[in-house]
């Protein structure tokens, strides 16, 4: 199978996508500018000019407008190039949108808006464009929050976003979209709340999101090394999640670490482990560990951001400490390849 | 402008009629306590929405905020399935999920009402985007308080609409209070909203809100206008609530001071049904008796829907989980 770029996936899918349904449209601040959002929307905005436009700074707006054209038959793709913007279209994301099957008892339609949006870290990013709302969003019954981690889901997720009847934030990492992987040509859409299982292993289970889908399976070559042979879990959506995946893959190996891409207070790391200590606690061997974003805001300076974001030698040393080993995890740690100014 | 004939003007008076009869019956049987749905009554303000509302097609569609009652049975929405709603049962036109905050007739062009001030108004212009990228010629009409212009979103959604020149009716009902607070508070004196609005580029009118004709021969130009391409217009309609915020109950009843009695009465007086009722005496399309009889069929279709509703069953516990997506 060929290659592709993750940016590129998402590029082709949308294409296919719309080429099969004249409905979609894709809008946001700078959609069909040359760089178009990491390269994605740039074949899009070429081949359907009126359907991806550009927008003012209005991110309230822009999903309230959104909704309202998915009220009356679009399917509306608005893209934020950092999920930060978001906060301000929350209420009509969180408070219309993904409520609105459910308050007019399914009288009123349905909204099936698109939401893409870019998550960060490092390159000092800081503290307003690099968090990562996956926890927030998917608090709220009615939304579904996925986040792709390999090109291949890039565009398969992006597809089924595109054809459910329901509001869908997909959150994509900066830092992912130059990563390259096997892409199906044809459109074949991937189903939400099915993980996949990327690496499997008998002696811990690691479940990662985006980006640290990748760190996990640095570090599960590195604890190979070491004798222990890891599971990495990707759950690709947050909601609807993939429990029995998790929970199958916990009882088999009776060890979980947890590693997102955010906070671990009353975040995603906290629901898995919550949900590995409801559902599978007689199979855990050793206590859930977390892996997350330091209890911080995220600071600017590289010293900072290095002691800020976990990394593959952050999981690879918990799961060495859960082993009670005192072996030291090599050098495993990707450089930052990202490159400024954006 | 065309004169607007004889049996639109019967219509818009019967229209007002009807909706205060069934605010004033509603409030009264809200104070039962069975209704357990915070209610935002709109009587005194019938004017904005049955001049707006008889203005629009039938397929044209209407969004609207926490007041809603008023817009959704004049465009046309069940009022079965508004009352249903009031007492949560499952005959409900959101089958007692939503309340009197969440109402929605997509049969008769009620997209949505919310509670959120400014919340549906960048809906409505996402709606009239899709018209006009389709080349549809529909209508979408808007209705927000005066003080959804104290929210960003309303810019946001009256600057996109000017850009893209969309087919909105933004239509503003000024009734002066923000829950309790005046708009002494909330504007800096002197402020106008509809020179606001035009900064935006936007065509926008002042107009007595208590004056149905008024407002239904300013919102047929106003639609006509969007239905030519030309863009949005914006009505501001001076109004008055008669009743407290939320609740059945008259402010001065309750001892509240934000408001004086003399100021409710002064615009009793302007009362938007009894104005044109005799309008239309005067003018020799109605009699007295007419009226008369207009107002009991009015009441007799309230009552039986409220006997309706009450014998409606309630949503099943079991049925929890049903609506989600």
């Amino acid at each position: 199978m060929r290659t592709l770029s993750y940016s590129r996936a998402i590029s082709e899918g949308l294409v296919q996508a719309m080429q099969r349904d004249e409905n979609i449209f894709v809008t946001g601040i700078a959609v069909d500018y040359p760089s178009g959002i990491f390269g994605s929307t740039v074949e899009p905005a070429e081949m359907f000019p009126s359907r991806v436009f550009d927008a003012p700074a209005m991110e309230d707006g822009l999903t309230g407008i959104a909704i309202g054209a998915a009220a009356v038959g679009k399917r509306p793709v608005i893209v934020h190039p950092r999920n930060d913007f978001m906060f301000q279209g929350f209420d009509q994301l969180i408070n219309l949108a993904a409520k609105w099957s459910y308050m007019y008892g399914g009288q009123a339609g349905r909204v099936p808006i698109v939401v893409r949006a870019v998550i960060g870290r490092g390159w000092g990013q800081g503290a307003t464009h690099s968090q990562s709302l996956q926890s927030v969003l998917a608090h709220f019954p009615g939304l579904i929050v996925a986040m792709p981690a390999m090109p291949a889901d890039a565009k398969g997720l992006l597809l089924t976003a595109l054809q459910q009847d329901s509001p869908v934030v997909l959150l994509e990492h900066r830092t992912l979209y130059g990563h390259e992987g096997e892409v199906p040509e044809r459109p074949i859409p991937i189903p939400f709340g099915r993980a996949a299982v990327w690496r499997e292993g008998s002696d811990l289970t690691i479940v990662a999101t985006s980006l640290m889908v990748h760190e996990a399976l640095a570090a599960a070559e590195e604890l190979m090394r070491h004798g222990i042979d890891a599971e990495v879990v990707d759950p690709r959506t947050i909601r609807p999640l993939d429990e029995e995946t998790i929970l199958a893959s916990i009882r088999k190996t009776g060890r979980l670490i947890v590693a997102d891409t955010s906070w671990e207070f009353c975040g995603f790391a906290s629901e898995v482990a919550a949900l590995a200590v409801e559902k599978a606690f007689h199979a855990l061997k050793a206590p859930v560990r977390r892996i997350a974003l330091a209890d911080c805001p995220a600071p600017v300076s590289q010293p900072l951001e290095n002691a800020f974001y976990p990394k593959a030698s952050t999981i690879a040393q918990a799961g060495l400490n859960l082993f009670g080993s005192n072996s030291t995890v090599g050098e495993i740690d990707h450089e930052d390849s990202f490159k400024g100014p954006y | 402008m065309t004169r607007v004939d004889d049996e639109t003007l019967i219509r818009l008076y019967r229209t007002v009629l009807e909706l205060r009869q069934a605010e004033i019956t509603l409030a009264e049987l809200y104070k039962e306590q069975m209704m357990r749905t915070p209610t935002h009554f709109g009587v005194g303000q019938e004017a904005v929405a049955a001049g707006v509302c008889v203005a629009l097609q039938k397929s044209d569609l209407i969004y609207s905020h926490h007041r809603g009652h008023n817009h959704y049975l004049a465009k046309g929405g069940s009022l079965d399935g508004l009352v249903a709603e009031l007492y949560g049962k499952e005959t409900g036109c959101s089958r007692g999920r939503g309340g009197s905050v969440h109402l929605t007739d997509l049969s008769a062009g009620v997209v949505i009402t919310t509670a959120i001030l400014s919340q549906t108004i960048a809906v409505a212009a996402g709606t009239a985007l899709a018209f006009k990228m389709d080349e549809d010629s529909r209508v979408v009409a808007v209705f927000f308080g005066d003080a959804s212009l104290e929210e960003g979103g309303f810019y946001e959604a009256i600057n996109y609409a000017a850009v893209k020149s969309l087919p909105v009716v933004f239509v503003c009902e000024n009734n002066l209070y923000s829950t309790e607070s005046p708009v002494g508070v909330r504007q800096a004196p002197g402020t106008s909203l509809c020179e606001r609005v035009r900064s935006f580029k936007v065509e926008a009118h002042e107009l007595d809100g208590n004056d149905v004709f008024a407002v239904h021969e300013a919102a047929l130009a106003a639609a006509q206008r969007c239905r030519m391409g030309q863009g949005p217009v914006f009505l501001e309609c001076m109004t008055y609530r008669w009743l407290e915020h939320v609740g059945p109950n008259y402010d001065h009843e309750l001892g509240r001071a934000y408001r004086t009695r003399e100021e409710l009465e002064s615009w009793q007086e302007r009362c938007p049904v009894r104005r044109a009722g005799e309008r239309l005496v005067k003018d020799g399309l109605a009699k007295p008796e007419e009226l008369q009889l207009w107002l009991d069929e009015a009441n007799a279709v309230i009552q039986s829907a409220v006997a309706r509703a009450k014998d409606a069953p309630f949503p099943n516990p079991v049925d929890l989980f049903d609506y989600v997506y």
